[in-house]
């Protein structure tokens, strides 16, 4: 494809009344100014790399140099971060152009991306022709603008970016399905790597021994090229691999007869809506007629995996939020009774409820008295949960199949019913396993439901096996040949853009 | 009461006993001491990152953005550090764990800017090793004994940084030079009974460290900090309650310290009294030990494995895969056959070797470099080590302590101290004359020791007529003393002597000068 040109219709389908608000707000002129720099760069076909000139959007857990880094809280507003994390970099140094920071919950605690100090992200799909002619008000009282969507998370403005043709891909973070979540809800590929294959040097964490950085992109292929671009070994993350990676090409698959699926029970979780479970059966359907063999399989201690996932979590939040006193950076309280003082009301104003929420369960759970009862034992239970995943593709499976979400995404109004905490236990049930054991994981769009919002399935693979999981997954993605986003609102010049771009793909 | 009248056998050390009559126990209390040692690693870089290590640097000028603690930053482990952690551990006959792992320990504190401190909490990189060291008994070195304390582990773990409290304007300024700058914490278990004991079981630490090269170990500098735990009890019963003595900076103020909190501890149970399990600091202006105001009560750390850093794996010559990069791995193997000699062979080799008196040994240790200078000046003269040692100790360590120069810098290198030595040896001049050329030499105006002779004419007479003649002058004008000599007193021969000295200003050969004395008077 021909880059020159792309960030135009960028800009284009950006103010178009897409009212996605995936980017925060304000960031965008910063990456205006990148892209032109970009262009600078390369005159005359001198491609700086594979990404040349192509527009990415970042999850503002990221740090960026000279460009507000803010985890959408008050704690960094304001914030400029002096360094690039390493992911950025490596964009940058292929040439890309960074778009803008987007929007997520307050330093990725959340399920919706409804809970950060910008305000929600809502779903691009909210407003395309298939929702709206689907979705059917409430009542009359209820006004239409009240039935958008949400994203899912934490990543949900990286999806809605890339989902409504803002960005050709994003980079979010993913703990315990942040990536894949929002990804399934937007109709977008959203792919969790392999646990230390991708540096997470100035990703700013939530729980380290989980994070990753994803990738979000709208076809297979391109996530194998953001992939190969960001890869491998960092000598300033002790936990990524020795060994350099080597980008690859995915082959197209015509022959799936010597594959076997793995189709885990465990994941009938309580709460799958019939639509999701009709789509799984029907997805295990086409590899089994293609010849794959699909299989059953027991991990059996997948349903310890949420809870177990809470006591983690919440450790390793309340230790990386305690460098958050307003001594170095960031906000800092007004309060000058004492030293203590200050530390009490600067992350009392920094925080919103969920993240304090978090470093006292965390805190409780690290104290002398319960260390053993609660830490030690999920560590036990995350061994058991990753030795899980090891039986199974030692038995010989392949790739599992599962959902990404239990259902398709909820309007607004109702996710907030809900806190955080019941919201994100309930949406990470399916996801969150992945990141306990470490395993690759992909969310591939499927289908659209009854409402017209986007279905997405999930393969894991085995541990560092990204090229066998994504080939399967394109494999997957041409079958299910998922529905282009419509706008409703975007001119039909535009759209016809869109549907040229679908083809033409970054690869 | 019967049970307490047991005495602590005498190597357990000091046993101070009851002054109050009114005291239940009648038996003597003992004093348990145990340290915790925070050794700053010598290293350009610090524990986890590139910035460097430096003492004195203005404020906030080695500061990383890890070090500043700056959210997505990650700890990168320094080999350095673990090498020097690896030959302490060897050097303290410690069993090196071939896996250690990190923990976080978190408290808030302005000069901990993680809100917490990497340390290795769970598995630390060496345990159960051993320190022997001497102390002489009574102050007297010619009585030594030797001791051993046992090493319960040595941790590897980042420094915090500085916070100076302005009390005038009420703020505290922080400077994060120090922090991250990786430590090593040895951890002494309670073998010890009085200051005495710690202090020298510290300088022998020290004298190690140094020697490693693991540390430089200046406690003036911060770099060697030591902690003690100090409870005391009476025999056959269990440990009393202990307190944390911190803010000792100095080897002297350490001994000082120890005792003060002993006495300090017998006196308030003598007077029915209780003591409390709280840190203390040593005020060394007052001499005493006093409560350190505690910020959080009761501190919970909330240990908790550090997840940024995979366990630490250290290789044997046994367990080293075969196509490793050596760059990448660490030996213990390789480290132990290339470790220095430690000062106890060191001192065992020059009392073996020279044939000094093993308190010397001691003495040649403690100042660095000294053991090195005597041996260079014994290689380049003929006197005897025996001998020579004299003059080290004797005349060059009192001249450099009295000017506090430290054995580098000394005026007078060991080339012309031999040279000096070697005028001596071949009786050229008189040990009196060497002591003036010695006087002339701290100068260091560059003049050689025979160039000194010959300017102060100091070499002894050859010319046997010449000191015949003194010798004869010298009889004629005593009379007395020949009647004495000659009536059967021969002490009175040493006056002459002397009189010949003093005539040939120290120039004639002492004994040379007896036998002509003797020869003419016997005539």
């Amino acid at each position: 494809m021909v880059p020159r040109g792309v960030a135009a219709r960028w800009r284009r389908a950006a103010t178009a009344p897409g009212k996605g608000q995936g980017s925060l707000g304000g960031r965008e002129e910063a990456a205006a100014g990148r892209e032109s720099h970009a262009a600078c760069l390369s005159p005359a076909g001198q491609p700086l790399g594979i990404l040349d000139g192509i527009p990415i959007a970042v999850k503002d857990n990221f740090n960026t140099a000279g460009i507000e880094t803010t985890c959408a809280s008050n704690m960094l507003k304001g914030y400029i971060s002096p360094y690039n994390a390493t992911v950025v970099q490596k964009l940058l140094d292929q040439g890309a152009v960074l778009l803008g920071k987007t929007n997520l919950d307050e330093f990725a605690m959340g399920s919706g991306s409804t809970d950060g100090v910008f305000g929600p992200v809502r779903n691009p799909w909210s407003y395309s022709k298939q929702y709206k002619e689907k979705s059917v008000p409430k009542s009359h009282s209820e006004d239409k603008e009240s039935n958008w969507v949400i994203t899912g998370g934490s990543s949900g403005g990286s999806a809605a970016a890339v989902s409504s043709f803002t960005c050709f891909a994003a980079l979010g973070s993913d703990t315990g399905g942040s990536t894949r979540n929002p990804a399934a809800h937007c109709g977008v590929v959203g792919l969790k790597p392999t646990y230390g294959l991708i540096s997470r040097h100035g990703l700013i964490p939530l729980v380290n021994s989980m994070d990753v950085p994803g990738i979000l992109t709208r076809c297979v292929d391109d996530a194998a090229v953001l992939l190969g671009s960001l890869a491998g070994h960092d000598p300033k993350d002790s936990t990524t691999i020795q060994d350099d990676f080597k980008p690859f090409e995915l082959p197209n698959l015509t022959d799936v007869s010597k594959l076997s699926i793995g189709i885990p029970k465990e994941y009938h979780a309580p709460g799958l809506s019939s639509e999701i479970l009709a789509l799984w059966s029907k997805a295990a359907d086409l590899f089994r007629k293609a010849g794959a063999k699909v299989v059953e399989v027991s991990l059996p201690h997948t349903r310890y995996s949420i809870v177990c996932y809470h006591v983690l979590c919440t450790a390793e939040v309340a230790s990386n939020m305690a460098r958050f006193d307003g001594l170095e950076y960031g906000h800092r309280s007004d309060m000058k009774d004492s030293t203590e003082s200050m530390y009490a009301a600067t992350r009392r104003e920094g925080f919103n409820d969920v993240v304090r929420g978090r470093i006292l369960s965390g805190n409780y759970f690290l104290l002398k008295q319960n260390y053993e009862k609660y830490f030690v034992k999920a560590q036990k239970v995350r061994r058991l949960i990753a030795n899980d995943f090891v039986k199974v593709f030692r038995s010989g499976v392949d790739i599992l199949l599962t959902p990404t979400t239990l259902s398709d995404a909820a309007p607004y109004t109702e996710f907030i019913q809900e806190d955080n905490r019941t919201r994100s236990a309930q949406d990470d049930i399916l996801t969150q396993a992945a990141n306990m054991a470490g395993l690759p994981a992909i969310n591939v769009p499927t289908a659209l439901s009854e409402r017209g919002l986007p279905v997405g399935l999930q393969f894991i693979g085995r541990s560092f096996q990204e090229k066998q999981l994504l080939t399967v997954a394109k494999w997957f993605e041409k079958q299910v040949q998922f529905p282009m986003i419509q706008l409703e609102e975007v001119k039909k010049h535009d759209s016809d853009v869109f549907h040229h771009q679908k083809s033409a793909s970054l690869s | 009461a019967g049970r307490g009248r047991r005495r602590a056998s005498g190597l357990t050390g000091v046993v101070v006993r009851p002054h109050s009559s009114r005291s239940a126990h009648l038996a003597p209390w003992v004093p348990v001491v145990g340290l915790e040692i925070h050794a700053q690693i010598s290293s350009n870089s610090k524990l986890f990152s590139g910035s460097q290590v430096q003492f004195a640097a203005p404020p906030n000028s080695l500061v990383s953005f890890f070090d500043a603690s700056l959210p997505g930053t990650l700890p990168v482990l320094n080999r350095r550090c673990v090498e020097a952690a690896v030959m302490t551990g060897l050097a303290l006959n410690c069993s090196i764990n071939k896996k250690s792992l990190f923990d976080r320990k978190h408290y808030f504190y302005a000069d901990l800017p993680a809100g917490y401190q990497i340390t290795q909490q769970r598995v630390p990189i060496a345990v159960n090793g051993s320190l022997s060291y001497s102390l002489c008994i009574d102050n007297k070195m010619s009585q030594m004994v030797t001791k051993t304390v046992r090493i319960k582990q040595i941790q590897l773990e980042q420094d915090s940084g500085k916070s100076l409290h302005d009390d005038t304007r009420s703020q505290t300024l922080v400077d994060l030079n120090r922090a991250g700058v990786g430590l090593m914490e040895v951890v002494m278990e309670p073998d010890m009974c009085c200051g005495e004991e710690a202090a020298a079981a510290v300088r022998e630490l020290q004298l190690i460290l140094q020697t490693l090269g693991s540390s430089q170990a200046v406690m003036a500098e911060g770099q060697l900090r030591v902690d003690a735990n100090v409870s005391v009890h009476h025999p056959g019963e269990p440990y009393g309650v202990r307190t944390e003595v911190k803010n000792i900076n100095s080897m002297r103020f350490l001994a000082k310290a120890i005792d003060y909190e002993i006495q300090r501890q017998i006196e308030e149970l003598e007077n029915g009294g209780t003591i409390l399990n709280e840190t203390r600091a040593f005020d060394s202006k007052l001499g005493c030990t006093v409560p350190m105001r505690d910020k959080e009560g009761q501190q919970d750390y909330r240990f908790m494995p550090e997840p940024n850093l995979p366990p630490l794996i250290l290789y044997d010559a046994k367990s080293l895969p075969a196509n490793m990069n050596h760059q990448q791995v660490i030996n213990i193997d390789w480290i132990h056959e290339r470790l220095p000699d430690l000062p106890s062979v060191k001192r065992k080799k020059l009392v073996e070797q020279y044939g000094i008196l093993p308190e010397h040994s001691f003495t040649l240790l403690n100042e660095d470099g000294l053991a090195e200078f005597f041996e260079s000046v014994v290689k380049q003269t003929q006197m005897k080590p025996k001998k020579v040692i004299g003059w080290i100790l004797k005349d060059l360590l009192s001249y450099l302590k009295q000017h506090s120069l430290t054995v580098k810098e000394s005026p007078v290198s060991s080339f012309l101290l031999a040279d000096l030595l070697n005028l001596l040896e071949k009786k050229e001049i008189s040990s009196t004359a060497a002591k003036q050329v010695l006087a002339e030499l701290w100068k260091g105006e560059g003049k050689t020791p025979l160039e000194i002779v010959k300017e102060q004419k100091l070499e002894l007479l050859q010319d046997q007529k010449e000191l015949e003649q003194i010798c004869q002058a010298v009889i004629d004008g005593h009379e007395n003393e020949v009647m004495a000599i000659k009536a059967g007193n021969p002490k009175v021969l040493n006056k002459l002597i002397g009189l010949v000295q003093k005539k040939t200003q120290g120039r004639s050969n002492p004994v040379l000068v007896k036998q002509l004395l003797e020869k003419k008077l016997s005539g």
